[in-house]
């Protein structure tokens, strides 16, 4: 689906856990996340810290689509 | 008679008969012998061969730690010393796929030893992997294990017999992309030649050296003005508003679904879940903001951070689900979010 969108004219970030598979599917803005069942979030911490994380997340996310890439590039 | 052949097998928590995504967390294991489809082996592998011990890898603890859970593997397969490992058959399960690869990959450089697999083509596992592995082509579903055992277990044995193994698809396994040396009856010039002749005729034709499918697109430009961009999430996580009203698939997914999130500052258990089969839903049905982040971009919106939060999310599950249809799925609602004005895609995956 990343490929796809990004092939129809529209900037995509991959947010996901298992980057390696985001690379070989093709993904050009990758950011990488918490786990499986829960990418963008983690139920050990309070729900206010929670979301802290997955703002610091998004904010990686939209960092990673104002930045200019050539190829593919993970945003650690 | 010779010893028989040391065998190892690799096995996830569900095959390994653990349990289920409930266990899909739970670290690398050995047991003594064959569990599961490695205890089925044995009558396949009549005197010549036995199953010394399973190892044992949750998907989940796999796929969020792969190079330090090969690694684990790697040693608890050691302990055994075996003759050659078999891992799987992983089917389209992709989590599962990555594991047999990155162990046999591991397995390969740390052990020097053959590992026999076995996958769907579409597994990620297949492109990730294929050079460290003999992969047998299996089906898409658990449904091929009876096609799918002997295969390997016939590739398996002629390996450990030492006898060479011819082409790929005499053999049964897909290219792992090696090239050999050998001695053909007609020259190079004259064979291409004769496939150029068959193609002008529009004949089939047998190429010897075909291309690698690199589907590669290029990135779009860079966001300039995220406070006036307009977002749009998409998931492969199968959130969907709670009851899934278009029965979206938990596995194999043959289509996608496309909600209003206008009304949500974020998104709980009492009105959205996930429909996603290949993980364990607890946390997501919970907070399915775990999984779309509808509450932090609700809020960037508010703080101007981005211009505006796309009405509609597109979802569908990624779970075994053909790449023809996650292909169909996104090249038509990529035309709605352009006709949509949408700036920018955030997609998640599980």
């Amino acid at each position: 689906m990343v490929k796809e969108i990004e092939r129809a004219g529209i900037p995509v970030v991959h947010m996901c856990t298992v980057v390696p598979i985001s690379i070989t599917v093709g993904a050009n803005r990758i950011v990488p996340t918490v786990a499986i069942p829960h990418p963008l979030g983690n139920p050990k911490l309070s729900l206010e810290d929670e979301k802290k994380l997955r703002r610091k997340l998004v904010e990686k996310a939209l960092e990673a689509l104002q930045t200019e890439v050539s190829g593919q590039h993970v945003f650690e | 008679m010779a010893a028989k052949s040391r065998i190892v097998w690799y096995l996830n928590q569900f095959f390994g008969q653990i349990g289920g995504e409930d266990k899909a967390d739970i670290p690398p294991q050995k047991h003594e012998g064959g569990i599961g489809p490695a205890a089925g082996a044995t009558r396949l592998l009549k005197d010549q061969a036995d199953v010394v011990g399973t190892v044992i890898c949750g998907d989940t603890y796999f796929g969020e730690n792969v190079e330090s859970a090969a690694k684990e593997v790697v040693e608890l397969i050691a302990s055994f010393n075996p003759d050659i490992v078999i891992a799987g058959p992983a089917f389209n399960a992709g989590r599962y796929g990555v594991a047999c690869g990155a162990v046999a990959k591991a397995v390969s450089e740390e052990l020097n030893i053959p590992v026999v697999s076995g996958m769907y083509p579409e597994n990620p596992g297949v492109d990730m992997y294929k050079n460290y592995a003999y992969m047998v082509e299996t089906v898409n579903s658990a449904a091929g294990m009876r096609q799918a055992l002997p295969q390997m277990i016939n590739l398996a044995l002629k390996i450990l017999s030492g006898a060479k193994l011819g082409l790929p698809q005499d053999e049964g396994y897909m290219p792992r992309g090696i090239r050999k040396n050998l001695f053909v009856e007609e020259r190079g010039s004259k064979r291409a030649v004769d496939m150029l002749l068959k193609k002008l005729k529009g004949e089939e034709f047998e190429t010897e050296f075909p291309m690698p499918d690199f589907d590669r697109v290029d990135p779009q430009p860079a966001i300039k003005d995220m406070s006036n961009a307009k977002i749009a999430i998409v998931t492969s996580g199968g959130i969907v508003p709670k009851g899934n009203p278009e029965k979206i698939e938990a596995s194999s997914a043959s289509k996608y679904g496309k909600y209003d999130i206008s009304g949500f500052d974020k998104l709980s258990e009492a009105d959205h879940e996930t429909a996603h089969g290949g993980y364990d839903p607890t946390y997501a049905d919970e907070q399915p903001d775990r999984v779309i982040p509808v509450d932090v971009l609700r809020d960037m919106e508010k703080e101007g951070v981005i211009g505006e939060l796309h009405r509609y999310f597109y979802t569908t599950v990624g779970n075994g689900t053909a790449v023809a249809s996650s292909k169909m799925f996104a090249t038509e609602f990529a035309q709605e979010l352009i006709a949509d004005g949408v700036d920018a895609v955030i997609l998640t995956s599980t």
